[in-house]
């Protein structure tokens, strides 16, 4: 008998936007509400449907923060970091996907062991270190298993079991018998716990459901760990892992208690900040250049502000100000430091570091989209680019993916466009819509882009392009408008903005991609994101309070469970 | 009884043993009149790496006219005139798509590294090199060395989708990766294994200690996954184990200087500047055994490179230069085509520089240099353009330029895995599934 696994999809209230030959090669997905009468978002969530128990590797931005928790801020990594990698469009996704370089363990062993040796060291030891031996030089087996149980509960983000536990107490002890002092063995037990998968893998495990015999849950440890780095981007803290020993988030108060504790903590900033850094692709800037012949103002300072301005009007519109999303496209209030004030052609009087700042109400300017993070990141090197600036901004938030152009096209026209003197973007890209192989996808991306032509490759404001003035106009979704401003309006108001906002920050969360049946899901966040009046904060509320969040089915590969219970019955060792 | 001659042992099969470290030391290898051998009797191992270029060749500039050994040398291979007897020129070798759309710059580049032409980045199976490293690459420091050029982070070597292989892509940051911490100078006097050293081994050891009853626990995506942080982390050990042994002796070795901050962009004059350091720093790392196996990428396979104050780059030049009519050819592009060329004479010229047995270290290394597509205007994967330079220890013959009709390109990464000792019979799919080796090559 074979079974079929029915897709659920809603052609009522989710339709693919028809956007002509190019989409539809594409194959992307746009949200938007349909006709003059949307149907009502579902208010209750639908029943979970469960998803693979998940192995995602930190982040680099994880790592740092857990480091900073589990030992303190200023604690050195000295390893470097292999680039994430990117699924679907999001870091996130891909930190389910791929495997570890011996490059990134070699480099993860080099911070392993500089984060040890500051640890056990003599200077810093009594600050980290639970117990003092009874000597320096015989060992302490107490004192060594009590360390190794406290940063193995904090590292593998779970209670080592007594193999693993004695494992490392045994590296400790064997490590002091060959190099002579306690506190060294402690270092390379420490290193080992660094080194291990468990630390370096978020390695989810399953339990029998005793509420719904016969199904399996993540187990409290794993919940926590979803949680904890969906909503603060670090490991779970002392009082997050005393509740998952207890089972409290097994329950629905236990639970709410924990996320609107996390919600309230100063870290829920940081996890947004992650999220639309991976969001809006900032990894982009590590192999960003300009040229400085051209871009003068443009400098490795600039590169680095120009992020950290937008990532600072992210949070605090949405977090601080708890604002609605869509602000973030029309915000007039923005983030200004010296490095910046060059580029933007502005007096900034601190010093050093950061001044709020706002674009004039007459200006080109307003929201993120007119930020030289988002110009700059997706033009060239020497020039703007309206299809580059048109793609990101479909992919990163309307959800589309544009495909790359066809491989075999003539582009002898666009040459003569080109090398016209007095020639515009708009002048050339004209040609491309006269040719039907380019235009599908030009169509998507230029009539959005052109409306940015008055930001230079670097994201400075310019009347004129080679001497001519400078034709705004342009469309999104049917809409028309002109300039950067009216773009930031119709984004604000595109309804797909929104739906796209809640599929990335669910697949973030939860590390992979939404299978088809699980869009009615999506779609009762959707509602929810909707009834919050589009915070940020309520919407991840909803997400760490919904049964979907947590639950799991083994996927048709994952063989055994990975379940405590099963290993113990084995009598498997740890 | 099998027969036992230079043929079987490249194929990789002697009597079932595979081909690796352990092979023992055979004259018939030294088909050169023994010129494999180190002056300090030990034997010279053998090298492989891989140089991309990208966006291509201006055929005209870059392909000889003639087949065979007595061609003329074309204009664009000029640089590497010096090298000719060490050259293997291959052109009219396609990528065959089958119908697999083709992802301008990539799918070619892929389509010749994996056998498996593919519409993304996905890659369906290992890069050759990572292949190859699996046989030559065994006991060295690093299983083998990625760099960029060009600033960009990048790296076409794969062990399998969605893993690359990172780039370095400082030369300071190179340098102290592999002559900073853990660097053992092969001609100190004295040596003192650290007793730290084999404390970390026992770490390591501990950390894979439950590895069996790990893997049980995972779905087979993730097992995969695990399967190559436990290869990793042997890769490490590996490092330290060599550690605890006094290094071989390297002649004419000299500890490389640190290299001065340099700007990492891809301004081309930097980029040149980037390169030729890197290529020294690494032709080092290969002589004292550090690795084997290296790719270098010159530049990214849509070029980023650009001339100081142009709003173009190689890239956009490839599609927005128009012909000059006189030329027959985009000015502009062909510049930048000429001047990757200049670049691998540098890279060679590193190799080619350290003396190594009788002859140079280039003798004992197999590089394989190509781009991505022949025409970037049309990015076309059929002819693209590629070489094969060096001796390989005697295992490649070179010295000629060789037509492909629109062979599969795949014949040529089959024939070099066959020279590295890859036991492999055939390789791709499809159009581009080859049993053919190229004779011209691996004899």
């Amino acid at each position: 008998m074979s079974v079929m696994i029915a897709r659920t999809f809603k052609p009522s209230t989710l339709r693919r936007i028809g956007l002509g030959l190019c989409l539809a090669l594409a194959g992307g997905i746009g949200w938007a509400q349909q006709g003059a009468q949307p149907e009502p978002a579902a208010v209750v969530e639908p029943k979970p449907l469960g998803g693979p128990l998940l192995m995602r590797r930190l982040t680099e931005s994880q790592y740092r923060a857990t480091i900073a928790d589990v030992f303190a801020p200023d604690v050195a990594i000295a390893g470097r970091f292999e680039r994430g990698l990117r699924e679907d469009g999001l870091i996130a996704v891909g930190t389910s996907h791929g495997s570890m370089s011996a490059f990134s363990l070699e480099q993860y062993d080099v911070s392993a062991r500089g984060i040890a040796a500051e640890v056990t060291g003599e200077k810093r030891r009594a600050q980290f270190v639970p117990c003092q031996p009874k000597s320096e030089s015989t060992f302490d087996k107490a004192c060594a298993t009590r360390f190794v149980t406290d940063y193995g509960l904090k590292l593998f983000r779970r209670p080592l079991s007594p193999q693993e536990r004695d494992r490392f107490v045994q590296v400790a002890q064997a490590a002091q018998a060959k190099l002579g002092t306690f506190h060294q063995g402690l270092e390379y037990a420490l290193i080992g716990m660094l080194d291990s998968p468990h630390f370096l893998l978020r390695m989810e495990r399953a339990e029998p459901d005793p509420q719904q015999p016969g199904t399996m849950r993540l187990d409290g440890w794993s919940k926590a760990v979803r949680l904890s780095y969906f909503l603060t981007n670090t490991t779970p803290d002392a009082e997050l892992l005393r509740a998952a020993a207890h089972g409290e988030l097994h329950s629905e108060q236990g639970l709410a208690r924990q996320v609107d504790r996390l919600l309230a903590s100063p870290r829920l900033a940081s996890s947004v900040r992650a999220f639309f850094w991976d969001m809006f692709q900032f990894d982009g800037f590590n192999d960003l250049f300009k040229d400085p012949a051209i871009y003068p103002a443009y400098t490795t300072a600039v590169a680095r502000d120009a992020q950290e301005q937008t990532l600072r009007t992210v949070v605090s519109l949405l977090v601080t100000q708890q604002g609605d999303y869509r602000d973030l496209f029309t915000t007039r209030e923005t983030w200004l430091s010296r490095p910046l004030g060059i580029l933007y052609r502005v007096p900034v009087a601190t010093r050093n570091g950061w001044e709020r700042g706002e674009y004039p109400a007459n200006s080109a300017r307003a929201g993120i989209l007119t930020d030289v993070s988002m110009l700059a990141l997706h033009s060239h090197p020497g020039r703007s680019s309206p299809t580059l600036r048109g793609k990101s901004l479909r992919e990163i938030f309307l959800c589309e993916k544009v495909p790359d152009p066809p491989a075999n096209v003539n582009f002898s026209i666009v040459q003569d466009a080109v090398n016209r003197p007095g020639s515009t973007a708009r002048l050339r890209l004209a040609e491309h819509n006269d040719n039907p192989v380019c235009a599908g996808c030009h169509k998507l991306t230029d009539p959005i882009g052109l409306t940015l032509e008055n930001f230079d490759g670097a994201g400075s404001f310019r009347a004129k392009e080679n001497g001519a003035e400078l034709d705004l106009s342009g469309s999104l979704d049917g809409k028309d408008f002109s300039g950067a401003t009216g773009l930031g309006q119709a984004m604000h108001d595109n309804p797909s903005v929104t739906g796209c906002l809640t599929e990335k920050l669910y697949r973030s969360a939860i590390g992979r991609d939404i299978a088809g049946n699980e869009e009615p899901f999506v779609e009762y966040l959707m509602g929810r994101f909707e009834a919050e009046s589009f915070r940020v904060p309520a919407l991840m509320r909803a997400i760490a309070l919904s049964k979907t969040f947590y639950a799991v089915s083994p996927a048709l590969d994952q063989g055994p469970q990975r379940t405590a219970a099963a290993a113990a019955k084995k009598g498997n060792r740890s | 009884m099998t027969q036992l001659n230079r043929r079987t042992i490249l194929r990789g099969m002697v009597n079932g043993a595979k081909v690796g470290m352990a092979l023992p030391f055979l004259d018939i290898f030294l088909d050169v009149n023994g010129e494999a051998l180190a002056a300090t009797g030990q034997r010279l191992p053998v090298r492989f790496g891989t140089w991309i270029w990208g966006c291509g060749f201006i055929p005209e500039r870059w392909i000889p006219t003639a087949e065979g050994s007595g061609y003329t040398m074309p204009p664009d291979l000029e640089p590497l005139a010096a090298y000719r007897d060490q050259m293997a020129i291959f052109s009219g070798f396609d990528v065959k798509l089958d119908g697999v759309a083709n992802k301008p710059h990539m799918t070619g580049n892929l389509g010749l590294r994996t056998g498996i032409p593919v519409p993304t980045e996905t890659v369906r199976a290992p890069t050759f090199d990572v292949l190859i490293g699996e046989v030559i690459g065994q006991g060295s420091r690093f299983r083998s060395i990625e760099l960029s050029a060009s600033g960009i982070e990048r790296s076409y070597s794969f062990r399998g989708a969605g893993s690359p292989n990172p780039s370095e892509v400082s030369p300071v940051a190179l340098y102290q990766r592999i002559f900073g911490e853990g660097f053992q100078d092969p001609n100190a006097a004295s040596f003192t294994p650290d007793p730290r050293t084999m404390v970390r081994r026992s770490v390591l050891s501990a950390v894979t200690d439950d590895r069996q009853r790990l893997m049980r626990t995972l779905g087979a995506a993730d097992r995969q996954r695990m399967d190559e942080y436990f290869t990793s982390v042997r890769q490490l050990e590996q490092q330290l184990e060599l550690q605890l042994q006094p290094p071989a002796k390297v002649e004419n070795f000299t500890m490389p200087q640190a290299p001065a901050e340099t700007v990492v962009d891809a301004d081309v004059e930097h980029v040149m500047v980037n390169h030729k350091i890197m290529a020294g720093l690494l032709a080092q790392a290969l002589a004292c055994n550090q690795t084997r196996v290296f790719n270098m990428l010159f530049s990214d396979t849509a070029s980023n490179l650009r001339r100081s104050a142009s709003s173009d780059t190689h890239h956009t030049l490839t599609h927005e230069e128009p012909v000059n009519p006189k030329l027959g050819y985009q000015e502009q592009v062909a510049w930048f085509a000429a001047k990757s060329m200049v670049a691998c004479r540098d890279f060679v010229d590193a190799l080619a520089g350290i003396k190594e047995g009788a002859g140079t270290l280039l003798d004992n290394t197999l590089l394989f240099a190509h781009s991505d597509c022949s025409i970037a205007k049309s990015h076309a994967v059929e002819g693209i353009p590629m070489m094969v330079i060096g001796k390989a220890g005697g295992r490649v013959r070179t010295g000629y330029h060789k037509a492909g009709r629109a062979d599969a390109a795949s014949r040529v990464g089959l024939s070099i895995q066959q020279a590295m000792g890859v036991q492999v019979e055939k390789w791709g799919t499809g159009s581009m599934d080859t049993n053919r080796t190229v004779t011209e090559l691996v004899a």
